[in-house]
C-alpha cells in the first residue's frame, strides 16, 4: 500500500507548500508534515504530502550492501572451493 | 528517476538472487509474510518469485487499505453520496470496489451521485472552498501513511473556517493487525506457527518508525525486516530475513534506512494524535473485529467528522458470498483456492476487493501471474 | 466606388470578414443562413480543397486502382485542447493512422461535427484551423462534412466523427492471422505521451511541466516501411488501452504468445515519472502517434532504420518476439529479470494512491 515516490524540492513557498520535481515533472506539494526541509532535499511524496526526507547517504549505503552481498557470497563460495552459483531464473 | 531506477537494476538483482540462493538452507522452507500490498505488487510486477529459490515463499498479508475496508463502510460512503447529497471525494483506488450488492462509488456516480476522484486531501479542500453551498466529504482510507494528510486537511479546514468540509474516517493501524494475525488462534491456529518472519511495512514506517514492531520480535519471536517497495529492496530484505532465520536470531531490522528511522516522523505523529483517537475496535474485512486498530476523529473536531455530521442509516451490509477475500487477506488461502477466482471474479467483474485493488493478492495473481496460476489450478 | 445594391434575393449574406466573437446556437444547425455562414466562415475557410469545393451531397473521388481501405472513428475528448494537439488534429491523425495500419495510402477524409449549443465560435474556429493544418501537412483532404447542433447539456462541447478512405498497394497483406512464432515486434517510439498529456490537464493532477501528446500522422512512415518490406505481418497503433491492449488483441486473434523485454520498451523519463506518481503502468497508457510493427526477424533491422529516418519513428526499438508460448498471453521479462504477464487494462485507468 501507500504509493510514495522520491521528489526533489526545488522551491519553498508560504503555507508549508513547496515546488518539487518528480523525475522532471513539476508538482506543488505540502511540506506541512516535515520538521525541516531545504531546497535540494529529496523527500518521499505521498498523496501530495512530503512524509520524510530521503537520506542520500543511506541510499548509497543500501546499494553498496546489495553489491557487497554478491561479494560476500563469492568469497564464501571461494573459501568452500565451490563454483559461484548463478542467479536462479536468469 | 533517482532513488527508483537504481533499485530496479538487473545486474544488482542477479547479485542478490545469487546471494539468496547461496544463503538458503535447501532442507527447510522459508515462509515470509509481506504485510503490505505494496510489497505484493512489487513482487508480482517484477517477478521477484522468479529470482528466489522455490523454498522461499511469500505469504500475502492484509496491508491493502482498499481490501480490508468492510462492505459496511463502503455502503456508508455510497449512502453519503446518494442520500445526503454531498460531494464525495475519494482516492481513485476506492471507486471500483464493490460494496453490498456489488454497488460501487463509480456506479453511484453513473446514477447521478456527485463522486469526485481526488489525488490529495489538498484537492478535497479546494473543492470545499469552491463549493461553499455544498457539503464536501473526503473518504479517508489508508494506514499510518495516509492518515497524516487527512489530519492536515482537518487542521487546515479548522484554521480557515471551511465549515462545509468533513472526513469520513476509515484510517487503520498496522501493528494491531499484525498482532491480530499472530495472536488470534480462532482465526487460524496454524498461521502464526507457519510464518518465519515479516517483511515490515515500508511507507507506514516512515511515519511511525520501526520501534512499534519491536513487540513482534520480542513477544512472538518473529524476525521483522522493514523493507522498501522497490524490487531490490524486497530481495535484500528477504536475504536479511533468511540470515536471521538461519542464525536463529529474532530482531527488527531496517532495510529501508533511506526514509525509515527508529522513531519515524514525530511531527506527523503529533498531528495525528491531536486530531484522531483510537477506536475501541474496528471491523476489518478478513480479520474481523480488531481491538484498537483504527482511528476516529476526536470530539473536539466533531464538526469535521462525517460520521457525526450525517445520520448514517443502519444497513444489512453483506460481503459477496463465497468470496475468499477474508482468508486470502489473512494469508491462509491463495487466490487460486477461491471458487470465484478467474471465473465469476476477474478485474472486469470483481466480486471482492482483493481483485479490485492493484495491491490485492487476487489482482496480482490474475494480472501478473495468470499463466502459472492457471497451470497450477489445472494440475490440482 | 459604388455601394453594391442591397441583396433582395434572400440568399445568405456571405460577404465580409467572419465574426467569431459569439457562440454556437441552435440556428447554426438549422439548415438556414446561419448554418451556411458557419460552414463558410469556419469549415470552408480552413478546410477548403477541390474535393470539398464540389459542393455536392456526395463527393466523387478518383482513387486510382487497388483495394479500398475504409475506416471510421468517433472522437470525444476532454479537454478539447491539450499540449501537443486538440480534438481537430487528433481526429485527422487518428483516422489517417487507422488507414495506415492497413498499409493503405490515405486518399481522403470526411468529418462530421456534433456541436453543443453555447460552444464558443472562436474555439470551433481553432479546431477547424487545426484540422486544416493537419490535413495539409498530411496531404490528405477532407472531402465532405456535416454539422449538427445539439441543445446545451446534450453534448460535451464538440464531438467529431471522421471517416477515411485509402488504397492498399498490391502485395501488401497486413493482419493478425499472419503472426508466426519467431517474428520480431517493433515499436516506433516512447509510449504513454498522449494519455499522460491528457491526464495532466485534468483537475487535481496538473503538472507544472508540459508533457505533450504524441498525436501525429504515421502514413508517410508506413508508406516507406511497406515500400521496403511489403511483407510486414502486422501494423497497429496502440491507442486506447495502450501497448498492452494492442498486443493482447493480437495474441488473442492469432493464438500465439509474445515475450517482451521491459528494458527495451522506450518511455520518456517524464512520462515514467508521471506514471510512478499516479500509480499507472505506461503499458496501459494511450498513444496517438505510435505504431507496433510485427515482421520477420530478418527484416527488423531494415524496418527500424526506415522508421528512425522519420521524426515519428526516431526512437523506434525492437521490444520483443512472437512466441509459441502460451497462446493468447503476452509475457515480459521485467526490469530485474523476472517474468510477468502483460495484461489488458481493467476498466478505466484511475490514478491510485496505494
Amino acid at each position: 500500500m501507500c504509493l510514495a515516490i522520491p521528489a526533489l524540492v526545488t522551491a519553498l513557498h508560504d503555507g508549508a507548500m513547496a515546488s518539487v520535481s518528480v523525475g522532471g515533472i513539476a508538482k506543488q506539494i505540502s511540506v506541512a508534515l516535515l520538521e525541516e526541509v531545504a531546497v535540494g532535499d529529496y523527500v518521499l511524496l505521498h498523496v501530495g504530502y512530503a512524509l520524510h526526507r530521503v537520506s542520500e547517504e543511506e541510499a548509497r549505503r543500501t546499494l553498496a550492501m546489495m553489491a557487497e552481498a554478491g561479494l560476500l557470497q563469492a568469497e564464501v563460495a571461494d573459501m568452500a572451493g565451490l563454483p559461484e552459483r548463478a542467479g536462479v531464473g536468469t | 528517476m533517482k532513488y527508483v531506477d537504481e533499485f530496479r537494476d538487473r545486474d544488482l538483482a542477479r547479485t542478490l538472487a545469487a546471494a539468496i540462493a547461496a544463503a538458503v538452507d535447501p532442507a527447510r522452507d522459508y515462509n515470509f509474510m509481506e504485510f503490505c500490498g505494496g510489497h505484493t505488487h512489487a513482487i508480482f510486477r517484477y517477478g521477484v518469485q522468479d529470482l528466489v529459490p522455490a523454498n522461499v515463499r511469500f505469504v500475502h498479508g492484509p496491508g491493502c487499505p482498499v481490501c480490508i475496508l468492510p462492505a459496511r463502510r463502503l455502503d456508508d460512503a455510497i449512502e453519503l453520496a446518494e442520500r445526503h447529497g454531498v460531494i464525495l471525494c475519494s482516492y481513485g483506488d476506492m471507486l471500483r470496489v464493490p460494496g453490498t450488492g456489488r454497488r460501487s462509488l463509480l456506479k453511484a456516480k453513473a446514477d447521478g451521485a456527485d463522486v469526485r476522484m481526488v489525488y490529495s486531501t489538498l484537492d478535497a479542500l479546494d473543492i470545499a472552498r469552491a463549493n461553499p453551498g455544498r457539503e464536501v466529504v473526503f473518504l479517508g482510507i489508508g494506514f499510518e501513511t495516509t492518515t497524516p494528510p487527512s489530519a492536515v486537511a482537518i487542521a487546515q479546514a479548522q484554521a480557515e473556517g471551511i465549515a462545509n468540509f468533513s472526513v469520513f474516517c476509515n484510517h487503520v493501524l498496522t501493528p494491531p493487525a499484525i498482532r491480530h494475525i499472530l495472536e488470534a488462534p480462532e482465526v487460524d491456529p496454524s498461521q502464526a506457527a507457519r510464518l518465519d518472519g515479516f517483511l515490515g511495512p515500508s511507507h507506514v514506517s516512515t511515519v511511525i518508525g520501526s520501534r512499534p514492531y519491536e513487540f513482534l520480535a520480542a513477544r512472538y519471536a518473529k524476525p521483522v525486516v522493514i523493507a522498501g517497495f522497490e524490487p531490490l529492496d524486497v530481495m535484500q530484505s528477504v536475504l536479511m530475513l533468511i540470515h536471521q532465520v538461519n542464525e536463529g536470531r529474532v530482531a527488527v531490522e531496517n532495510q529501508y534506512t533511506r526514509v525509515v528511522t527508529r522513531d519515524g516522523n514525530a511531527k506527523a505523529q503529533e498531528l495525528v494524535a491531536r486530531i484522531f483517537e483510537l477506536r475501541p475496535s474496528f471491523e476489518w474485512r478478513g480479520l474481523g473485529s480488531v481491538p484498537e486498530s483504527a482511528l476516529a476523529i476526536r470530539a473536539k473536531y466533531a464538526a469535521f467528522d462525517a460520521e457525526k455530521r450525517f445520520a448514517l442509516s443502519e444497513k444489512q451490509s453483506r460481503e459477496t458470498k463465497s468470496c475468499e477475500c477474508p482468508a486470502i487477506l489473512r494469508g491462509v488461502k491463495k487466490p487460486k483456492d477461491c471458487k470465484l477466482f478467474g471465473k465469476a471474479c476477474t478485474p472486469e467483474t470483481p466480486m471482492g476487493a482483493c481483485m479490485v485493488s492493484s495491491e490485492g493478492a487476487c489482482a496480482a495473481y490474475w494480472t501478473y501471474r495468470r499463466v502459472e496460476t492457471l497451470a497450477e489450478m489445472a494440475a490440482e | 466606388m459604388t455601394t453594391p445594391p442591397p441583396d433582395l434575393s434572400g440568399a445568405p449574406d456571405l460577404s465580409g470578414t467572419p465574426d467569431l466573437s459569439g457562440t454556437v446556437d441552435m440556428s447554426h444547425g438549422g439548415g438556414g443562413r446561419a448554418m451556411a455562414r458557419l460552414i463558410r466562415d469556419i469549415f470552408l475557410r480552413h478546410l477548403a480543397n477541390p474535393l470539398l469545393d464540389q459542393g455536392h451531397d456526395a463527393t466523387r473521388i478518383d482513387a486510382g486502382s487497388g483495394r479500398i481501405a475504409v475506416t471510421t472513428d468517433a472522437h470525444v475528448i476532454s479537454p478539447l485542447f491539450f499540449p501537443g494537439g486538440d480534438i481537430g488534429s487528433l481526429a485527422v491523425h487518428g483516422t489517417l493512422n487507422d488507414l495506415a495500419m492497413a498499409g493503405a495510402r490515405p486518399v481522403a477524409l470526411t468529418a462530421a461535427f456534433i456541436i453543443e449549443e453555447g460552444f464558443p465560435l472562436a474555439d470551433l474556429d481553432r479546431i477547424a484551423a487545426s484540422m486544416g493544418q493537419a490535413c495539409r501537412a498530411a496531404g490528405v483532404p477532407v472531402a465532405t462534412g456535416d454539422t449538427k447542433v445539439v441543445e446545451r447539456g446534450k453534448g460535451d462541447g464538440v464531438f467529431i466523427t471522421t471517416s477515411g478512405i485509402g488504397v492498399v498497394p498490391a502485395g501488401v497483406d497486413i493482419g493478425p492471422r499472419r503472426l508466426r512464432p519467431g517474428q520480431a515486434i517493433l515499436l516506433s517510439g516512447p509510449i504513454g505521451d498522449h494519455g499522460i498529456a491528457i491526464l495532466s490537464k485534468r483537475q487535481g493532477l496538473e503538472f507544472g511541466t508540459e508533457i505533450r501528446s504524441d498525436s501525429a500522422a504515421l502514413h508517410r512512415m508506413v508508406a516507406d516501411m511497406v515500400a521496403v518490406v511489403p511483407g510486414i505481418a502486422v501494423l497497429r497503433d496502440p491507442t486506447r488501452g495502450g501497448l498492452s491492449a494492442t498486443l493482447n488483441e493480437l495474441t488473442n486473434a492469432a493464438g500465439v504468445g509474445m515475450l517482451l523485454d521491459e528494458r527495451a520498451i522506450p518511455v520518456r523519463p517524464e512520462v515514467a515519472a508521471a506514471c510512478e506518481l499516479l500509480g499507472l503502468d505506461p503499458l496501459n497508457v494511450a498513444n496517438e502517434g505510435k505504431l507496433v510493427c510485427v515482421c520477420e526477424p530478418e527484416d527488423a533491422g531494415t524496418l527500424l532504420a526506415v522508421m528512425r529516418d522519420h521524426a515519428e519513428g526516431r526512437d523506434a526499438a525492437l521490444i520483443g518476439h512472437v512466441t509459441v508460448g502460451q497462446p493468447g498471453f503476452v509475457r515480459m521479462t521485467t526490469a530485474i529479470g523476472g517474468q510477468r504477464v502483460v495484461d489488458w487494462l481493467s476498466g478505466e485507468q484511475l490514478p491510485r494512491i496505494c
